[in-house]
C-alpha cells in the first residue's frame, strides 16, 4: 500500500512545456523554447521536455547486480575516494571489473553503491547535468549546488528504491570557494549529510568504517590517506561476500582517486597494486591459518 | 503601405537589415593552427561571451546581436548534450549541428518578421589529432553555410580583415603566431588592440576530452604581438 501511494506521488506528470514533441525525433534537432517554457541550464528538465524517458519502471527485481564498498576520506590537501570492483547478483559474482568511482566534473567525484544499472545511469546523468550547467551558464555550480542536485536525483529514484533498486552514492569534491575538500553522504530518500572526516557506503561499509575510524587522524598526508582507504576496502572485502578485494590473478584492484585543488585524478593501477601488495604482506606476516 | 512587394525586394530588404545589424558589432577570426583551432574575437566585454564551448571537440562563436547568437549557442549546447546522451559522445558532430543552425536561420529569415542579425561559426577538431581534420562552418543570417578547412572571418568588416589575414596565414602556425596574425588582421594598420579588447579560445586535443580552453589573463598578455 505504502509502495503504491509513494509510487503514485512521485510519478511525474507528462510534461507539456515543450514546443517540440517526442514523436518528431526532437532529441537530435535544435531544441527551441519560448522564454517562459525554457528549461534553463537544467539538463534533467530538458530531457523531460523533449520526451526522453529517463527512468525505468520496474517491478520484478530480484537478481540484479548489487553490493559494494565505497569510502571517502578527507586528508590534508583534499579528499580520497575509493571503491571495490565487484558486482553481484544474489550469490553470483556478475562482474569483476566494475567501476564505482567516477569523476563528476573537474573538481568533484562520485562513488556509487546499490543496483548497478540505475546507479550507472544516475552517474551519467549527474555528470551531464554538471557539464550542461557549466556550458549553458558559463561557470560551474558551487559544490553545495552539486550535492543538492545529486540529492534531488536520489529522491526522484525513491519509487525504484522501494522496489529494490536503491542507489546510495558518496559525493566528494574540492570546494574552490572555501579551498578545502568536502564530502557528502546520502540516504535513499535523498537526505544529504555532510561528513567532517570520512564516510562509507555499501554492504561492506560497516567494516570499512571501523577500519577508517581506527586509523583516522586529522591532516593525514596523501599516502597515509590512500593506505587507509585501501585497508578499509581490503577488510570490507575480507568480511563481506559482496565486496571484491584485490584480484591478484587478473591484476584488478579497487579504484582509488584523489580530488585536490588541481582537480580529480585517479591513482594509477601500478601504485594501487603496490599499496595492496604491502597490505597483503603485512597480513601474511601476522596471520596464519584460522581467521 | 504598398499593395505588392516583389519577393526579390523583400529578401533584399531583409538581408540589408541583417547586414546592418551585424556591421555594428566587432569581427572575429577562426583559424586552424598546429594543435587545432583558434578563435580570436574582438570583444570589449569580459562577461558577455562571443566564443564558447558546445561539446567535447566543438566550439561556437557569434557576431552581431548578442541575445540572438546566445540563444543559438544555448540551443546548440542542448542539441549536442541530448545527442551525446541518446547516442554516444563521438556521434556529436559539427556538420550536423551546422545544418541544424542553417535550417533554423533560413526558416527565420524567410518566415519571421525580422531576420536574425547574426553570423555564427561552428568549429570542430577531428577525432584524430591530424590538424587537417579540423573544420570550420560559417553560417550567415539567411542560413547560407560555408565550410572552411583553414580560416574564416565573421563580422561587419569581414572582407577587409579577410584580405589582411590571408597575407599572413600559413598552415601549421604556432599558437603565438596564430594569435598575433589574427590580432594584427583584426586591428588593421591604425589601431592597437589590448588583451582587454580580445576574447581568445582554442580547441586542442592537448586539453583532454573537453578540448575547449580560454586563453586569457597573463597567458594572453604574453602572446600579444609586440
Amino acid at each position: 500500500m505504502l509502495k503504491n501511494s509513494l509510487n503514485h506521488t512521485f510519478k511525474r506528470a507528462v510534461s507539456s512545456r515543450s514546443i517540440v514533441t517526442p514523436d518528431t525525433i526532437s532529441r537530435v534537432t535544435l531544441p527551441r523554447f519560448t522564454p517562459e517554457q525554457d528549461p534553463g541550464p537544467n539538463f534533467l528538465a530538458l530531457i523531460d521536455d523533449v520526451g526522453i524517458q529517463k527512468t525505468v519502471e520496474s517491478s520484478l527485481i530480484d537478481d540484479l547486480p548489487h553490493g559494494t564498498t565505497c569510502v571517502a576520506i578527507k586528508y590534508d590537501s583534499g579528499v580520497i575516494l575509493a571503491g571495490d570492483r565487484r558486482a553481484t547478483s544474489g550469490h553470483h559474482i556478475s562482474h569483476r571489473t566494475m567501476e564505482k568511482v567516477f569523476p563528476a566534473d573537474n573538481h568533484s567525484g562520485i562513488a556509487i553503491a546499490g543496483a548497478a544499472g540505475p546507479a550507472l545511469e544516475m552517474v551519467r546523468l549527474f555528470q551531464l547535468q554538471l557539464e550542461h550547467y557549466e556550458k549553458v551558464e558559463g561557470k560551474s555550480l558551487s559544490l553545495d549546488g552539486k550535492a543538492n542536485q545529486l540529492s534531488q536525483m536520489i529522491r526522484q529514484n525513491l519509487p525504484q528504491a522501494l522496489q529494490g533498486l536503491a542507489v546510495i552514492p558518496l559525493f566528494a569534491g574540492f570546494d574552490l570557494r572555501l579551498t578545502l575538500g568536502r564530502l557528502f553522504q546520502f540516504d535513499v530518500t535523498g537526505g544529504r549529510y555532510e561528513e567532517a572526516n570520512f564516510a562509507a557506503t555499501g554492504s561492506g561499509s560497516v567494516h570499512a568504517t571501523t577500519v577508517i575510524k581506527m586509523g583516522f587522524t586529522e591532516q593525514l598526508d596523501e599516502s597515509e590517506a590512500i593506505n587507509l582507504a585501501a585497508n578499509a576496502i581490503f577488510e570490507a572485502a575480507d568480511e563481506d561476500s559482496a565486496t571484491g578485494g584485490p584480484d591478484l590473478i587478473r591484476d584488478v584492484y579497487p579504484i582509488i582517486a584523489k580530488i585536490t585543488s588541481d582537480g580529480y585524478e585517479a591513482i594509477s593501477n601500478a601504485d594501487i597494486s603496490a599499496v595492496f601488495g604491502s597490505i597483503i604482506d603485512n597480513r601474511r606476516s601476522r596471520i596464519s591459518g584460522g581467521d | 503601405m504598398p499593395f505588392y512587394v516583389a519577393p526579390e525586394q523583400l529578401m533584399e530588404d531583409r538581408a540589408d537589415y541583417a547586414r546592418k545589424g551585424i556591421a555594428r558589432g566587432r569581427s572575429l577570426i577562426g583559424l586552424t593552427y598546429e594543435e587545432g583551432i583558434l578563435i580570436v574575437a574582438e570583444n570589449a566585454s569580459n562577461t558577455l561571451r562571443k566564443v564558447s564551448e558546445i561539446y567535447d571537440r566543438i566550439a561556437f562563436a557569434g557576431v552581431g546581436k548578442y541575445n540572438e547568437f546566445d540563444q543559438l549557442r544555448i540551443a546548440g549546447v542542448r542539441h549536442a548534450d541530448l545527442k551525446g546522451y541518446s547516442f554516444s559522445r563521438e556521434d556529436v558532430d559539427a556538420r550536423s549541428l551546422a545544418n541544424q543552425y542553417a535550417q533554423m536561420l533560413g526558416q527565420i529569415f524567410t518566415h519571421e518578421m525580422k531576420p536574425m542579425e547574426v553570423e555564427i561559426l561552428v568549429a570542430e577538431i577531428g577525432l584524430s589529432e591530424d590538424p587537417s581534420s579540423s573544420q570550420l562552418f560559417h553560417i550567415l543570417y539567411d542560413g547560407t553555410v560555408k565550410d572552411h578547412s583553414d580560416y574564416a572571418v565573421l563580422g561587419g568588416d569581414a572582407e577587409v580583415i579577410f584580405e589582411r589575414f590571408a597575407d599572413s596565414y600559413t598552415e601549421n602556425l604556432t599558437l603565438a603566431s596564430g594569435i598575433q596574425s589574427a590580432i594584427n588582421a583584426l586591428a588593421g594598420p591604425d589601431r592597437v588592440l589590448e588583451p582587454d579588447d580580445l576574447e581568445v579560445a582554442e580547441l586542442s586535443h592537448v586539453n583532454g576530452r573537453r578540448s575547449f580552453r580560454r586563453i586569457e589573463g597573463e597567458e594572453l598578455s604574453g602572446l600579444m604581438p609586440s
